[in-house]
């Protein structure tokens, strides 16, 4: 079969799936999630096979794999195409998504505790609270499965739908397409246990939020649109004339070029979807949603597709200039931002959302220095690790479920890392796994991946920019310690509470992803190892540069000469953080405060509470939309002012009416009545009729008055 | 003959349907059901002759007949891709209307027969190539839509004018519908008088060659009025009629009383076709009879547009009535389609113009089906509640009726302009197509998407999440089988057309560019 035939059916199983889940088999638990879980193995199949074909491929990056219809006829001569891209960049993008999607997947069936009995008291849009059963005559509680299992695969199959075709896509339309399902995706599995309030607000927050991105990413597709007229990436990347125009053309707002604010427009969409300053406050509350969602939005799809997306068009925002200083300073700021967020976090899947944020502001400030295998380098290795700290985190919360039903005691927060500690005993395999992940994304030295991608990118920013690498090196050293922080909190220690003594390893579905997912947060860092790095340089050959950089027109420049400063500062940081999150940590025995609170004082009150952004955000903006909705524009204008316009003229003929009854028809007609005799008494009659008193009478006769006089004006106010 | 079979098959119907018994309802209602399938099957039949059907004039399918002989109108119908659209969406809509007003009891043979002869009047207007013919199918739709929202509207509600004074919610909403749009049809009429007078005939297609290029004087009488004058005051008079029917803000508060108080088939009706009777008139007529004056009048209603689409999502959003909320979301959907065209008047011919062109009418289309479908789901939601507040619904609805709850969030998508979906399609084509033009008020609009996004997620959290409520008021049921059987078809033209817009869309692109290009 032809490669370009495997690429369009890549995103189709998960989106068949979708619609036979919820036409067809959404009351067979285990016959939806076979249809779910096979389709991502049949996706996950061609993208390995596709991903295999590219690598093999010689000069890979100048041939692509291409195919495309006509989608939208267009005027006279024009039309719109979409079709299927493979280009060195979607490989690694299908790779990563492929195996991250996979594993989600199946983890999902442990998690929503398949296997498991009915809750005794279970609802629909609320998580499952327990079944009671009897063995050996004692009765106990267990874990008791979802209740909406089946539509909570079918979603995650939307959802895959729209990340693949996302990445399949040769045009910025159909990639806006897959972007906005995942928005959609998000709001239904955010809120997906919806009958908690809660949940149903960071649904709705997450969707607004983003959605603010997305009307100017639209914005930014149409002038694209207008301005080269097609939206195919290879006819305007990879094609110096067009990306010529556009640096050139005006677009007549600040004086920036038609390519500088296309890119801005576009950024924004990123930074909305990818949750940087300042639109990243949705991220956090989408922790409501379970825990696999959490892994699907913040490793394998919606935030990875927003940095892919720039990454995607960073020729255009290469030649706009303006857009790489903007992306270098909003993502390195939001780097910093986040990670002191992350710093003072109880919530164990709160402190993983911020170090998202974090990343993710790495990656966009790579762009902007113009490190750009780097940022894809560090989208690759993040991918997994994080999907692999999720996925932890999810088994060390359903550990501490088992302890809470154990005890019973339901005032405990199996998700507050202060309830935890010890648990590396009672969870072995989430232990060792989510160390390794843990440790990638603090970028421990030379073994994990996370250390390798983030070296370059901050080698890098030094050549580039030494403001912005100093800033991700703070964020990196915060990124060790509070990492660090949560390790020691979570498994290290002795357990704080009862329920932790009684945590539980979690089913194999549920270790086995994450055995596989540590694997790659270890290797794949070695597909990126540096040529001049010392001892280690060049025994693999730095091959994601060579093959992602053939994506470009001019293959990126390696840097020059090693420098040992970015190296040095980053096994610094790396060690030195998570040295001292483990000195400070080790100790914090059960109903303890925050070691740092203290001496942090007021500091921490602000991390902790974010900045208090969301307040100020709903004083700023959500308050007053909600005045301007109902009163300013119901109340007030169209009730008050244009209503009251209509009623006024209403009210005129109607009066006119009143004084024609009043002072003519009473006292004159009838006055006479008795003196005029049949006659008059008719005409009263038939004038009766036209005052009926009726206000709709008058009102149609004041309109036509009105429209006749103005049909006077206009006639006579013409020249 | 095939169009005038469509046109008066449901008045034949209607009439039909007074002289049958009055109290075999079921009867009554399955007549009128299947009667208004024959026009829709018709149409079909239309739809797929009319590449090979013969062209007159740019028209198919067309017909001519003496009609009114000493004022030289006629009997004249005929389609191009533009009407041809129309008249599927009105024969599509209306047996789904009629089949969602099964539930109706009162005067059911009297309803069914104002519902077909209001399809007659709307029909007429799409197909009608005689201005007077135009005129008369136009005022025709007004009298049973009155009486059914005055008669068969919801019952509760008073509305308050001035000083106290009061009346029931359906007679003012029934009169507000009625006068207004009277109003501005005065003005329509005298100018349709002065065209027919100025050119002689009523005949739209010879009009359409002569009217636009008088220059010089008109000479009537002993007054002399430079034709400049004359086709300016026949523009406004023209503009504000369709303007008010639209509605293009701020003639548009008739739409939400309207709308609210109609009974839920006429709701659906209102907003999926009696609307795009006034878009249409910008198409079929201002467009092509006043170029000149269009363009120059173009910036005030991009302008007007784009007030609707900001301030049509803002009142949406502060709805606490469900079906308020969505008839101000028609005021919202319906400025992206006046954006469209007030773009196409500025640069007529233009690449940018016909892309906006095609964009107005596909959503002209679509939100013909979403906003059908938000109002009969809203009306399927308001027979099981008996209530229409947000705040008393309440939310936590999904778990008792999931496979609603499920419809629900799909139309809303739709409605909302999910990518996928058929709205974003349409409104992508106007975006595109209005950028270059009038780039601030497109970039306003933007606002306004953003803002639709707000009300469609309010209607959903407000019905569906959120916590339970009293399990008691909760013991109501399901979507039924004839209600999926309303909805159903509306679904799949949402997705296909989202999917594959090709098959509409290359009909309007091409109606476009022999119309405009």
């Amino acid at each position: 079969m032809q490669t370009t035939t495997l690429i369009w059916l890549i995103p189709l199983p998960p989106i068949l799936a979708f619609f036979l889940i919820v036409l067809f088999t959404n009351r067979n638990n285990r016959l939806s999630h076979r249809i779910a879980v096979g389709a991502a193995v049949i996706s996950w199949l061609l993208s390995m096979v596709v991903f295999f074909t590219a690598i093999g491929k010689e000069h890979f990056g100048e041939q692509v794999f291409e195919d495309f219809i006509q989608w939208l006829p267009l005027g006279k001569h024009s039309s719109l195409e979409i079709g299927v891209l493979v280009d060195p960049l979607t490989a690694v993008t299908l790779f990563f998504v492929g195996w991250t999607v996979l594993m989600i997947f199946i983890y999902s069936i442990g998690y929503h505790n398949f296997g498991q009995p009915k809750g005794d008291d279970d609802h629909h849009g609320l998580p499952p609270h327990g079944a009671t059963v009897e063995k050996d005559g004692k009765k106990q509680i267990v874990p008791s499965i979802e209740p909406m299992y089946a539509r909570f695969f079918a979603f995650i199959g939307l959802f895959a739908f729209g990340m693949f075709t996302l990445v399949v896509s040769n045009n910025l339309l159909t990639l806006f397409v897959g972007w906005e399902i995942m928005g959609l995706c998000s709001y239904l599995l955010i809120g997906f246990w919806y009958g908690k309030e809660s949940a149903r607000d960071a649904a709705k927050k997450a969707f607004m939020t983003t959605r603010i991105g997305d009307v100017f990413m639209l914005l930014g597709i149409s002038y694209l649109f207008k301005a080269t007229n097609t939206l195919n990436f290879r006819d305007i990347l990879h094609n110096e004339a067009v990306l010529d125009a556009l640096a050139q053309a005006d677009s007549g707002f600040l004086g920036l070029s038609a390519a500088g604010l296309i890119g801005l427009l576009l950024i924004l969409g990123t930074v909305g979807k990818s949750a940087q300053f300042p639109l990243h406050v949705w991220l956090p509350d989408a922790m409501e949603g379970p825990t696999p969602v959490s892994a699907m939005i913040h490793a394998a799809t919606m935030v990875s597709a927003g940095v892919y997306m720039v990454i995607r068009m960073f020729p255009l925002l290469e030649v706009g200039e303006i857009s790489l200083s903007v992306m270098a300073f909003i993502g390195a700021f939001t780097a910093l931002f986040a990670a002191t967020i992350a710093l003072a976090q109880k919530d164990v899947k709160r402190v993983l959302a911020y170090s998202t944020i974090s990343q993710l502001g790495f990656m966009i400030a790579a762009l902007g220095v113009g490190a750009y295998v780097a940022a894809v380098f560090h989208l690759f290795t993040h991918a997994f690790f994080k999907a692999l700290l999720f996925l932890g985190s999810g088994s060390v919360i359903h550990g501490m479920e088992h302890g809470v039903y154990h005890t019973g005691n339901h005032e405990v927060d199996p998700q507050d890392m202060f309830n935890m500690g010890g648990l590396r005993k009672k969870m072995p395999t989430t232990f060792w796994t989510f160390l390794i992940g843990g440790f990638a994304l603090s970028g421990f030295p030379l073994i994990t991946a996370g250390f390798w991608s983030k070296d370059e990118i901050l080698a890098d920013a030094l050549a580039h920019n030494p403001a912005v690498f100093w800033t991700l090196a703070l964020a990196a050293l915060l990124t060790a310690f509070y990492t660090m922080r949560q390790i020691t909190l979570t498994f290290l220690g002795e357990p704080r509470t009862e329920e932790a003594k009684h945590a539980h390893e979690s089913t194999r579905s549920m270790t086995a992803p994450l055995v596989v997912l540590a694997v790659f947060a270890i290797g794949a860092g070695w597909i990126g190892i540096p040529e001049h790095f010392p001892a280690l340089g060049g025994i693999i050959p730095n091959w994601l540069h060579d093959f992602v950089g053939g994506t470009l027109l001019h293959n990126p420049e390696t840097l020059e000469e090693f420098d040992m400063i970015p190296l040095l500062v980053s096994i610094g940081v790396a060690l030195g953080g998570l040295l001292l999150g483990w000195l400070v940590y080790r100790n914090v025995s059960a109903g303890s405060e925050d070691p740092l609170r203290k001496p942090l004082g007021p500091i921490y009150s602000l991390f902790e509470n974010k900045y208090n952004i969301d307040e100020i955000y709903n004083v700023l903006f959500v308050r007053p939309a909600m005045w301007v909705s109902e009163t300013f524009t119901y109340l007030f204008l169209d009730r008050k002012i244009i209503d009251g316009v209509l009623h006024f003229v209403a009210r005129i003929s109607f009066e006119i009416g009143a004084f024609f009854r009043n002072s003519i028809d009473k006292p004159i007609i009838n006055g006479f009545g008795d003196l005029v005799g049949f006659s008059t008494n008719k005409f009263g009659h038939w004038f009766r009729r036209i005052q009926t008193g009726r206000v709709q009478q008058y009102m149609l006769v004041a309109l036509l008055l009105a429209f006749a006089s103005l049909f006077y004006y206009m006639v006579a106010l013409q020249p | 003959m095939l169009l005038t079979l469509i046109l008066f098959i449901p008045a034949l119907t209607a009439i039909l349907l007074l002289f049958l018994p009055r109290n075999n309802k079921q009867t009554i209602r399955w007549v009128a059901f299947g009667a208004s399938l024959v026009p829709l099957a018709i149409s079909i039949v239309v739809w797929f002759g009319f590449e090979d059907a013969a062209v007159v004039d740019k028209f198919r399918y067309v017909e001519q007949y003496t009609w009114y002989e000493a004022i030289n109108s006629s009997y004249h119908v005929g389609v191009d891709g533009l009407s041809l659209t129309m008249v599927l969406l009105t024969t599509l809509l209306t047996p789904l209307s009629i089949l969602a007003s099964f539930k109706i009891d009162k005067n059911v043979n009297i309803y069914m027969a104002l519902f077909l002869f209001l399809e007659m009047g709307m029909l007429g207007v799409f197909l009608s190539l005689d201005l007077l013919l135009f005129f008369v199918f136009w005022e025709i739709g007004l009298v049973p839509m009155f009486f059914l929202i005055n008669q068969w509207g919801s019952e509760k509600g008073e509305r308050e004018l001035w000083n106290g004074r009061k009346m029931p919610a359906r007679s003012y909403a029934s009169f507000k519908f009625m006068i207004y749009t009277m109003a501005g049809s005065l003005g329509l009429l005298l100018a349709i008088q002065l065209i027919g007078v100025v050119s002689g005939t009523f005949d739209l297609v010879a009009i359409f060659d002569s009217w636009p290029a008088l220059t010089g004087d008109l000479t009537l009488g002993n007054t002399i009025i430079p034709f400049a004058t004359v086709k300016t005051v026949a523009f406004w008079a023209f503009a504000i009629a369709f303007a008010i029917k639209v509605p293009v803000w701020p003639f548009h508060t008739w739409l939400p009383d309207a709308h609210t108080e109609a009974p839920t088939a006429g709701s659906m009706i209102l907003a999926g076709v009696l609307l795009k009777l006034g878009a249409y008139g910008f198409l079929r007529l201002v467009l092509p009879l006043y170029p000149d004056e269009a363009k120059a009048a173009a910036g005030i209603l991009a302008f007007l547009a784009t007030m609707a689409i900001i301030f049509g999502a803002f009142a949406a959003y502060g709805q606490r009535d469900f079906k308020r909320l969505v008839a101000y979301s028609s005021v919202n959907h319906m400025g992206f389609v006046v954006l469209g065209i007030a773009a196409a008047a500025y640069s007529l011919g233009s690449e940018d113009a016909t892309i906006a062109l095609n964009g107005a009418v596909l959503q002209m289309f679509n939100h013909g089906l979403s906003a059908a479908g938000m109002f009969f789901l809203v009306g399927v939601i308001y027979e099981r509640t008996h209530t229409r507040d947000l705040d008393e619904i309440g939310g936590g609805l999904f778990p008792v009726i999931p496979i609603y709850g499920g419809i629900l969030i799909f139309t809303s998508m739709a409605s909302l302009g999910l990518p996928g979906l058929n709205g974003f399609v349409s409104e992508f084509l106007v975006v595109r197509g209005a950028w270059p033009i009038f780039t601030l008020f497109t970039a306003l609009s933007m606002m306004g998407l953003l803002f639709t996004g707000a009300y469609i997620l309010k209607g959903i959290s407000s019905t569906l999440h959120g916590p339970r409520k009293a399990e008691g008021n909760y013991k109501i049921t399901d979507i039924g089988r004839r209600e999926v059987f309303v909805i159903a078809p509306l679904m799949a033209l949402m997705l296909w057309l989202g999917v594959w817009p090709a098959w509409l869309l290359d009909v309007i692109n091409n109606a476009m560019l022999s119309l405009f290009g």
